[in-house]
């Protein structure tokens, strides 16, 4: 099962390495990982992907709370949230398919943010399903280079995780 | 006044009341080396290794409760004490390790003797830390002893670059610690406990299983008191021996890969386990799918994250041992409930049916020297009261089984790492906090070989450590395992040019002893016990067939014991090639 973690951490050299260590040392899977200081620049927020069994989801939190980087820990997927993943995308556009591009960005409201004679690089944010959904409606061909975010998440409703 | 950064680090250990320092000097080391140099309140004890200087400190972080320091250089100096710091990790042991670094300009060069000190140590400290700034050295100092100490213990290295110590600013030695990410919880849910108890009293086969974590958190009178209290059967781990007396009649021995029979059996069959301080180890519960199979289980214990990790729990309780205790004991004592005293007697009953196969039993009329016997012996010449450090393998098991320990931090061993090597340098670390004890070190001449170098420092600090080398020519457990599992193919667990262990005690200065007959163990352990300054190397030559029994194989439940072949089979069935 998937399990989105949100974790508040230390903005310490080695605080993601901690947590990155962590995850290879005992043998859990990382599917995604996006962290970026917070507006307190003395605080990281990280959004971590995960699979596994219950019991797995249950030591990996326990054991991500063991670390004394670790200030907060909150498992999203536990109750209503949102999730939203950031895709950078070059794609080619010349002749009969450039205007084809810029339509398909249009309904998947993306933005072009780079323009080239033969070329695309388009914006788009989403959940991630909905980039899997708008990299398949262009097609393999035209695809030059993907870089995606990974998703970053936060709880639905007024409470917020702080220090 | 403006202190350099050398001055300070020594400053802060003084004042965290640091008593000893185990170490190796180095270049990125000097500075402090000669801040240590200038004062005369913190002593420095040199080893030949800093390997050793980690064993020391943990062992002397064993037998006392306080953390042990280590300090050693950049680079080699600091990657030699990895196994230490590991060793420590393992089993929750607070240390704080203290390690020269390039200067900050230098760091990322591969500048001499640089190591990504902190990078190689993440894995096995509970923290560590890069000092940057001179400024910063006091607080980060004072954090590593506090997280070293509190919660569950663990090893916290400090890496400290060359410049920091040459650097200056004020000295403050902060008074406390208070980080927003660390707060470790010391006193159990009452909710929870409540549920603990009444589970407790309702049991009509309880085992209590206790662990490491009781001697950690001084728990040994709460625990001692509580077993008491409801008279059941008590086993304890390799770590937690000592913490309940050994020698009590509701102590059932250690349980476990090499567990006596009672204390295996009557986890198999108990209805209820309360386990305290004890992390559910695969050497301690074998199989898991056939793991106490009609137990509900109470687990206390001070990390989360040790709580249904391996077996699910029925009663989670996350807090130190002792506070937990002392709330149970209050509660059981004003139950109306008490414990079923019918159902309590027909299950002692029955363990002490298990307790009469006698399952420790060996040869005792053989012509060879049995290393049970020696240890047999070394216990009753020592009354107990000897604090017993050893090494990694039969003998650590046999030491285990056959040496009663009544009192915590007496039995010093690495249970969780399994280090070999550990127990002449973690002897010395204990030496020095006791000066006026016996201190054993129970070993073997595979093992004593991987930190033989410190005899040498032995002999500088004059510590009069007594070791018993069981001699058996093989890596004892390694050759069991073949026997047993590899049709007995000795893989390269044969000691060929091994060295005249009594000349090399007294190249080192020390004396040496080589016991060849059972008729003369006594007499040799003796003689070595009278010698009160000296360090004694006594070279027991042992019966190489011996095996450690009983046994559970991996893979197998605690129901599923080999217990010793009988007489006839050993002298007849088990020859060595």
């Amino acid at each position: 099962m998937r399990h989105v973690i949100s974790i508040l951490l230390e903005n310490e050299a080695g605080a993601l390495s901690r947590v990155a260590g962590l995850f290879s040392a005992r043998g859990y899977n990382i599917e995604s990982l996006a962290v970026a200081p917070t507006e307190d620049s003395t605080l990281s927020r990280m959004t971590l992907v995960t699979t596994g069994s219950d019991e797995v989801i249950e030591q990996i939190t326990k054991q991500l709370n063991k670390l004394v980087d670790v200030v907060k820990l909150v498992e999203l997927t536990q109750g209503p949230y949102i999730e939203r993943e950031m895709l950078l995308i070059k794609v080619r556009a010349a002749g009969d398919g450039r205007d084809e591009v810029k339509r398909l960005a249009d309904i998947f409201r993306g933005h072009i943010i780079d323009v080239t004679d033969t070329t695309y690089t388009l914006e788009l944010t989403g959940t991630g399903s909905k980039l899997d959904a708008f990299i398949e409606a262009l097609g393999p061909a035209g695809i030059i280079e993907v870089v995606r975010s990974g998703p970053s998440g936060i709880a639905r409703g007024e409470k917020g995780v702080h220090v | 006044m403006e202190l350099t950064g050398a001055d300070i680090f020594v400053r802060c250990l003084r004042d965290e009341g640091v008593e000893y320092v185990f170490g190796y000097p180095g270049g990125a080391a000097l500075h402090i080396y000669d801040a240590l140099y200038r004062q005369d309140k913190v002593k420095h004890i040199l080893v030949r290794h800093e390997q050793g200087a980690t064993h020391a400190a943990d062992g002397y972080a064993r037998s006392t409760g306080r953390p042990g320091v280590v300090l050693v250089t950049s680079g080699p100096g600091v990657t030699n004490t990895v196994t230490g710091i590991a060793t420590a990790y393992m089993d929750s042991i607070p240390l704080v390790i203290f390690s020269g670094q390039v200067a900050t300009s230098l760091i990322g060069d591969d500048a001499f003797q640089e190591v990504d000190a902190v990078g190689i140590t993440r894995p096995c400290v509970k923290h560590n830390f890069l000092v940057k700034d001179v400024r910063d050295l006091a607080a980060t100092v004072k954090k590593a002893f506090y997280i070293a100490t509190t919660g569950r213990p663990g090893p916290v290295l400090v890496d400290i670059p060359k410049d920091v110590t040459a650097h200056k600013c004020e000295y403050a030695y902060p008074k406390e610690v208070s980080m927003r990410s660390y707060n470790p919880v010391t006193k159990g849910h009452p909710g929870q406990i409540k549920k603990a108890v009444d589970l407790i009293l309702a049991a009509k086969r309880p085992m209590i299983y206790s662990g490491g974590g009781v001697i950690l958190s001084e728990g040994s009178k709460p625990l001692t008191d509580f077993v008491r209290l409801l008279g059941y059967p008590i086993t304890q781990t390799l770590m937690g021996l000592g913490a309940y007396p050994g020698t009590d009649p509701l102590s059932v021995g250690m349980l476990g890969m090499h567990g006596t029979y009672e204390a295996n059996m009557a986890m198999h069959e108990c209805d209820v386990l309360i386990a305290i301080g004890a992390r559910f180890d695969d050497r301690v519960t074998g199989d898991l799918e056939k793991f106490c199979p009609h137990a509900r289980i109470i687990h206390v214990d001070i990390d989360p994250a040790s709580i249904s990790k391996n077996v699910p729990v029925e009663v989670p309780i996350v807090g130190a041992a002792d506070a937990v205790l002392a709330e149970m004991i209050k509660l059981i004592k004003a139950a109306k409930k008490k414990p079923d005293k019918d159902a309590l007697a027909a299950w002692w009953k029955q363990i002490d049916q298990w307790r009469a196969q006698n399952c420790l039993d060996y040869d005792r009329d053989s012509k060879l020297i049995k290393p049970q016997f020696v240890l047999e012996t070394l216990y009753e010449l020592t009354g107990g009261e000897a604090f017993v450090t050893s090494d990694v393998g039969q003998h650590q098991m046999w030491a285990a089984q056959f040496y009663k320990f009544d009192k915590p931090r007496r039995w010093i061993n690495s249970g969780g790492l399994g280090t070999m090597g550990f127990g002449l340098p973690a002897a010395m670390g204990v030496q020095m906090a006791h000066p006026k004890s016996t201190v054993c070190c129970v070993t073997g001449e595979a093992s004593i070989q991987m930190c033989i170098q410190e005899l040498s420092t032995c002999k500088q600090y004059d510590l009069p450590i007594k070791i018993v080398n069981l001699n058996n020519r093989y890596m004892g457990m390694v050759r069991q395992w073949q026997e047993f599992f590899y049709d007995r193919r000795y893989s390269h667990s044969y000691m060929d040019a091994l060295p005249d262990f009594v000349k090399l005690a007294e190249s080192y200065g020390h004396v040496g002893l080589k016991i060849e007959k059972p008729a003369d163990v006594e007499g040799a352990l003796k003689e070595a016990l009278k010698l009160k300054d000296r360090l004694v190397f006594l070279d027991f030559i042992t019966d190489q067939t011996e095996n450690v029994y009983p046994m559970i194989a991996a893979g197998k439940g605690h129901n599923e014991m080999h217990l010793k072949p009988c007489k006839a089979v050993v002298s007849t069935d088990r020859e060595l090639a």
